[in-house]
């Protein structure tokens, strides 16, 4: 049986496996923790499908529009279109394996979610991601019975093998014994967002350490548009991170108020009266950044009904972490880091710059541009670890067990390193940038970079050193990346993807246009 | 405040409890957080697994002071001076606080807990397969049950609410073989004690989901046929 390798066990690493199987070929699917303890248990809202269940006659055409003008234009259109018209089908089909979507009787009910005019968003009260990962991890059992998905869970990825610009293979390494070993063949990268470059200020995990990216980056691996950071506007601070406050709250009717003089403003709703409180997220993020003084969200308007139904989880999470009821009192919120746009940088078959690596979900630059909308991330996950796998069995190599390559020595964390590379990214990449700051967050690099660091340490600082050039290097205003000292968006110079990769051991920075025309690779 | 952690390098040697005093710097600190601040300080780390600090992936399941919990949720605010922090206590420890808990994939395997045919939705299937679908794979439940051990025949709730889903939402005509795994491997061997539910860190209602699972299939009552 041929085999690929596939790192990272959440909604895309798993999604690549399904599709592996049913071509009947086998994956080794690897992951520090086994895909309950995946990031993608954490999507809340939904997922976004152009299935036009509400009567509000709505065309993936529409979802297609929709995703292209949230992510302002840098979104490889004919990606985004063979995403979103194979969107029903997908939901349809994650139907069929007994995700259990709000239902009005017989029916699967969609909501309103932002940056969309209708409401498209399929959903599991306030749990979406977890209730997808439980069918799809029970779905995924359904194979390894059969042995054509082998799980590892307890590995962690320690070296991606490469040879003239080929991915040949990974090494990984045993979380429980610290023994290592060495697979051959295509490698599927699924390893989900860079939360590790800004420990304590994200809204994921910390199992999505950026270090399976930052080995791809250290290996030639070219990176698409790193500057493009979702700060989601409405969090809150709990011990160690952010917790989302997600964007269905505002969908069924939350509001986002500031006080003046001692009243209410509801500032979005005064400045963009048609779509209010569900404008795309980087809009309310800036909104948010450019006030003075606190933002709540006001969500007791909600029905008793509709905090049961639809929101429960997020209920008692506040009441948990806050001890607040948001049914009876404003939660007060800001933006926090929710969501990389920009990873590994792949064509419309999830193809990365080195031949026989593909990457699929959070951790490749592939569908939202320079800005997500909310519901399209599990859609992203799902579609492109197909459109990934499919890829990878072209390269499929017949199976050969793993060579066992004998105990590593685990090298110790650098005391403070995380929290000062965290410090110096969160101060250069804040919502509001400009040259200043981003320079200076460079120069403090520079001296990060002069202590003694692990190999692993150094990837993450180069790859930050990555995003910090790339920031630098958009000089305008588009979607998440607001540059203060370039306001305007530069259609003309800009409507182009930020490419960042080490040649000659620096970290370069070039732009390439965005794709156009051709055929849809990815359908 | 006074934490106690029970420690060993490897699941040989013999384990010993260590002492640390440790000042929580706010009120919202929980066990996650106190791990955490205290490996910043040890040369030899405190060996434990987390991952969404937020209570929704079950990684960081420990027993503090005697009950499992997750330690993402348990807030030091709760507990007096005194914090004892053990592994869970029905799967072989790995080191420190990190225990195997491949004995929940090996059982969901052998109940082959899986959709054999397309789901049959509708609004109360989809209602128990939600609640269902919460299910963290924590091992709390199995922790404190009195009938499960690791390698025996009963699967614990663990294992029969992740089969409540599959009994919840597949045809009539599937449910054979999924019935007869859930009277073995659950319904025989459940003494009722309903210890489970009162540590889920989901909070998970079970009752719904047992209800529907013992009338599909033990009694065949099929109560699931009635669509609200």
């Amino acid at each position: 049986m041929k085999r690929v390798i596939i790192i990272g066990a959440g909604l895309a690493g798993l999604s690549a496996a399904m599709e592996l199987a049913k071509q009947n070929i086998g994956s080794e699917l690897i992951s520090p923790l086994p895909s309950e303890r995946a990031q993608s248990v954490l999507a809340e809202g939904g997922i976004n499908a152009a299935l036009d269940l509400m009567g509000e006659g709505d065309r993936p055409a529409e979802h297609c529009a929709d995703t292209l003008r949230g992510g302002c234009d840098l979104a490889d259109p004919l990606a985004v279109q063979s995403l979103t018209a194979h969107a029903p089908e997908l939901v349809k089909s994650l139907s069929a394996l007994g995700v259990p979507f709000q239902m009005e009787g017989e029916r699967l009910v969609q909501r309103n979610f932002g940056g969309q005019k209708k409401k498209r968003t399929a959903y599991a009260k306030s749990s979406t991601g977890k209730a997808i990962m439980t069918a799809l991890i029970d779905e995924a059992r359904k194979y390894e019975a059969a042995g054509l998905i082998r799980r590892w869970p307890h590995h962690t990825l320690a070296e991606l093998c490469t040879e003239d610009g080929n991915c040949t293979g990974a090494v990984i390494c045993d979380n429980y014994t610290d023994s290592a070993l060495r697979f051959s063949g295509p490698v599927i990268l699924a390893c989900g967002g860079l939360n590790g470059l800004f420990p304590g200020r994200t809204t994921g995990t910390t199992q999505n350490t950026g270090d399976a990216a930052a080995l791809a980056f250290s290996r030639g691996a070219a990176f698409g548009n790193l500057e493009m950071l979702q700060y989601h506007p409405t969090t809150v601070a709990i011990s160690g991170k952010r917790l989302l406050v997600s964007e269905a709250a505002r969908g069924e009717g939350g509001r986002l108020f500031t006080v003046e003089n001692g009243h209410r403003r509801y500032f979005m709703e005064e400045k963009y009266p048609e779509l209010g409180n569900l404008m795309p997220r980087d809009v309310i993020s800036r909104e948010m950044a450019l006030l003075d003084g606190q933002v709540w969200l006001d969500m007791t308007g909600l029905s008793r009904a509709e905090w049961t139904k639809k929101l429960p989880d997020l209920r008692s999470e506040l009441k948990h972490y806050l001890n607040l009821d948001p049914a009876k009192e404003p939660v007060p919120v800001s933006p926090g880091i929710h969501f990389f746009m920009g990873g590994i940088l792949v064509d419309r078959t999830h193809a990365a710059s080195l031949k026989k690596l593909f990457a699929a979900g959070e951790c490749a630059c592939q569908y939202h541009g320079a800005n997500r909308l909310g519901g399209n991330s599990l859609l992203g996950a799902i579609y492109g670890g197909m459109a990934a796998a499919r890829s990878a069995a072209l390269w499929a190599s017949e199976h050969r067990e793993p060579e066992q390559l004998g105990p590593v020595t685990p090298q110790p964390e650098t005391p403070g390193f995380q929290a000062k590379l965290g410090d110096i990214l969160y101060g250069g990449l804040a919502i509001l940038r400009d040259e200043a700051t981003l320079t200076g967050a460079l120069s403090r690099l520079e001296e990060l970079s002069s202590a003694t660091l692990t190999e692993a340490e150094r990837r993450r600082l180069e790859l930050g050193r990555a995003m910090l050039l790339s920031a630098l290097e958009r000089r305008e205003s588009r979607g998440a990346h607001t540059r203060t000292d370039f306001p305007e968006r530069n259609d003309g110079q800009f409507r182009k993807t930020t490419v960042a990769a080490i040649r000659n051991g620096a970290v370069q920075i070039s732009f390439i246009p965005v794709p156009e025309g051709g055929e849809a690779g990815a359908s | 405040m006074r934490l106690e952690i029970l420690r060993r390098k490897s699941a040989a040697e013999t384990p010993h409890i260590a002492y640390f005093d440790y000042d929580p710097t706010d009120s919202t600190e929980t066990v996650a957080t106190a791990l955490t601040r205290l490996n910043e300080t040890l040369p030899d780390p405190i060996r434990w697994e987390c991952s969404c600090l937020q209570r929704k992936c079950g990684a960081c399941a420990m027993v503090v002071n005697g009950r499992p919990v997750l330690a993402c949720g348990a807030q030091l605010l709760e507990y007096k001076d005194k914090v004892r922090i053990e592994p869970l206590r029905k799967f072989p420890v790995v080191a420190d606080l990190i225990v195997d808990r491949s004995i929940l994939y090996e059982n969901l395997s052998a109940l082959r807990c899986w959709m054999s045919a397309e789901a049959d939705m509708h609004q109360r299937a989809a209602d128990l397969g939600y609640e269902a679908s919460r299910c963290l794979q924590c091992g709390c439940c199995l922790d404190v049950c009195p009938n499960f051990a690791p390698g025996g025949d009963f699967s614990g709730m663990a294992g029969a609410v992740p089969l409540s889903r599959l009994l919840a939402e597949l045809p009539e005509a599937e449910l054979a073989e999924l019935s007869e795994q859930y009277r073995r491997h659950f319904y025989a061997g459940c003494g009722k004690s309903l210890a489970c539910r009162n540590v889920c860190p989901a909070g998970i209602g079970v009752d719904a989901l047992l209800v529907n699972s013992n009338a599909v299939a033990v009694w065949k009552r099929l109560l699931r046929r009635k669509r609200i």
